[in-house]
């Protein structure tokens, strides 16, 4: 069995509208329906969509905070909207926008709150504590009230407290929103090797293709409530209609290439763009190429995931 | 319960840190709170009974609702900020920790400094109680009532509050019943018209907390003709508020469940 199963996966959601002075309709939005898929244990997986796609209500219903109107839910063998508490043991959850420390007090203090609270034995506190605060580089900022700490400080303090129980799943909503480019470099790190040395699993929503490409073999999109794409990052490049692009540098201005499984999509003096489906191979055509015309230099274009994407929401 | 204490220490010990602010702010509850006793006092400059009691039988009342009131607005803490917590999202990561939500809601932001006014209601009291008689059940009574009191306190505080699952903005709303009903329950009920008082035993309990308990120390009968053991109906007016006040939270929380809003 899956760690987490997702079968028809629903959730409405009325909203009530004034419609003139005293009457009033209300509307019913799907924010999810029929979403389903699993995850295995010590796997990482990318959940992306744009905003209002139900990236938040999928999560919500995943630690139990909704509950859903339609299909089912079960994470580590629990239902999360009956079992929350317990199931809050077994999961790490953090919000990027948010935080779930307590902000008046030193981070010193919110991970011996915790500690106490989840029942966390000595010696597993202290390794996490001493593990996740050398890694996450917070040694200096212990003492420090939360409301003190920069944004990064404060998303590294949030994940060394969610991980102190040791759970199962990490559920990180845009964990590296507003950070530096060395900032989120590091969090990425630490994030590969807390599911390489743990296996702990992942499962992270976020705008940030770059958090995707760095942590996740495995993407699922979603748009309008429903998974539009679930499967490995490469495959999201060769599916969806998306083309790798073949330059070609010729040693003299020419007529456009003319070969099988190409088109000219540009040219520009000497230097052709050729457009080729992303899923076939660049090899033949190189060789045609090369067998039929004076080339300088030649190089390969993968498809920009972000236009893919783009695609996928499109259609 | 163990879970509120340590939430609850944990407040307590990072209020200690600023011992200054926190005693200046202690000081300062104690203050107000006493201008709120002189004035009834400075009324009595005037009069000699007010609703047929005097000064120290007002005392009396006003100590007992008082200290049940403070109490209870100290075990609450962050309750009447509901609505805040929904918008802020903090609510949601709440939801994510292995206790009870309305235990963190009551841990969170715990004022030790309301014990100042804890201290004044005490004071009030205690300037009052040579007027009583002072026997085993009269003692019995008095620590019943304001036992029944917190818990009566405490439940009309989460009930309204608890409001704000449905509408984020309805603090000052709960505010009315509680701030509002501590003040009301000051006075002797004789001041009031009898359907006012009607309203304070069956719709809003809040004449268990000191009226009739009070009507016993002094060893008076209900001006309005209550039966007699409604002296002594405390401890289950309070049971009925929990049942109640266990419903609606549950339901509130049910609807946020339900929303996410």
């Amino acid at each position: 069995m899956s760690l987490i199963e997702v079968k028809d996966l629903s959730r409405e959601f009325t909203i009530r509208k004034r419609a003139g002075l005293l009457r009033r309709t209300s509307v019913v939005k799907r924010a999810v329906h029929d979403l389903t898929f699993e995850i295995d244990a010590g796997e990482m997986v990318g959940y992306i969509g744009p905003n209002g796609a139900g990236k938040s209500t999928t999560i919500k219903m995943l630690t139990g905070i909704l509950v859903p109107s339609g299909g089912s839910a079960q994470v580590a063998g629990l239902e999360p909207s009956r079992r929350r508490r317990e199931l809050a043991r077994r999961i790490g959850v953090v919000f990027g926008q948010r935080t779930s420390l307590w902000w008046d007090l030193p981070l010193r203090d919110s991970f011996e709150l915790l500690r106490r609270i989840y029942r966390i034995p000595d010696k597993t506190f202290r390794r996490n504590l001493e593990d996740h605060v050398a890694m996450l580089d917070l040694g200096d900022l212990l003492d420090t009230p939360v409301r003190q700490l920069s944004l990064g400080q404060r998303m590294r303090g949030d994940i060394a407290a969610a991980l102190l129980h040791d759970p199962e799943i990490l559920y990180l909503d845009e964990p590296t929103i507003g950070l530096d480019v060395v900032s989120k470099g590091r969090l990425r790190e630490f994030l590969r090797a807390l599911n390489h040395e743990r296996r702990t699993t992942l499962m992270l929503t976020t705008h940030d293709l770059g958090d995707i490409e760095a942590l996740c073999d495995r993407v699922i999109v979603i748009d309008d409530g429903t998974a539009v794409f679930d499967g490995p990052l490469p495959s999201l490049r060769t599916g969806g209609g998306a083309s790798r692009t073949l330059v070609v540098d010729l040693v003299d201005e020419a007529a456009p290439i003319a070969v099988e499984g190409a088109e000219v999509v540009k040219v520009e003096g000497p230097r052709q763009w050729l457009a080729f489906p992303a899923g076939s191979s660049a090899a033949p055509l190189v060789s045609q190429v090369a067998a039929g015309y004076d080339v300088a230099d030649l190089s390969i274009h993968e498809p920009d995931i972000e236009d893919v994407i783009r695609n996928l929401y499109g259609g | 319960m163990r879970a509120y204490w340590l939430i609850a220490l944990l407040w307590i010990r990072a209020a200690l840190s600023y011992p200054v602010s926190f005693w200046t702010m202690m000081v300062g509850g104690v203050l107000i709170t006493f201008l709120d006793f002189v004035s009834i006092w400075l009324m009595f400059t005037h009069i000699d009974s007010y609703g047929g009691f005097s000064l120290r039988e007002i005392g009396l009342l006003y100590g007992v609702t008082s200290i049940a009131f403070r109490i209870a607005d100290m075990l609450v803490g962050s309750v009447e900020k509901i609505g805040q917590k929904v918008r802020s999202g903090d609510l949601d990561a709440m939801m994510t920790k292995p206790v009870p939500v309305l235990v963190q809601l009551c841990a969170d932001r715990f004022e030790l400094r309301r014990l100042g006014q804890i201290g004044q209601g005490v004071a009030v009291f205690a300037w009052a109680a040579p007027i009583v008689d002072w026997n085993p059940q009269r003692l019995g009574v008095l620590v019943m009532a304001i036992v029944s009191g917190v818990v009566i306190y405490f439940c009309v505080f989460v009930t309204f509050s608890t409001i704000q699952f449905w509408t984020t903005d309805a603090s000052e709303f709960a505010n009315a019943f509680t701030y509002g009903g501590n003040t009301i329950m000051q006075y002797p009920m004789t001041i009031f018209p009898r359907e006012v008082v009607r309203s304070l035993t069956y719709l809003l309990p809040l004449t268990f907390v000191n009226w009739y308990p009070c009507l016993f120390l002094l060893g008076e009968t209900d001006p309005f003709g209550a039966p007699g053991w409604f002296r002594f109906a405390s401890p289950l007016a309070a049971l009925v508020l929990v049942g109640i006040t266990a419903l609606v939270w549950r339901q509130g929380l049910r609807r946020y469940r339900s929303t996410g809003s």
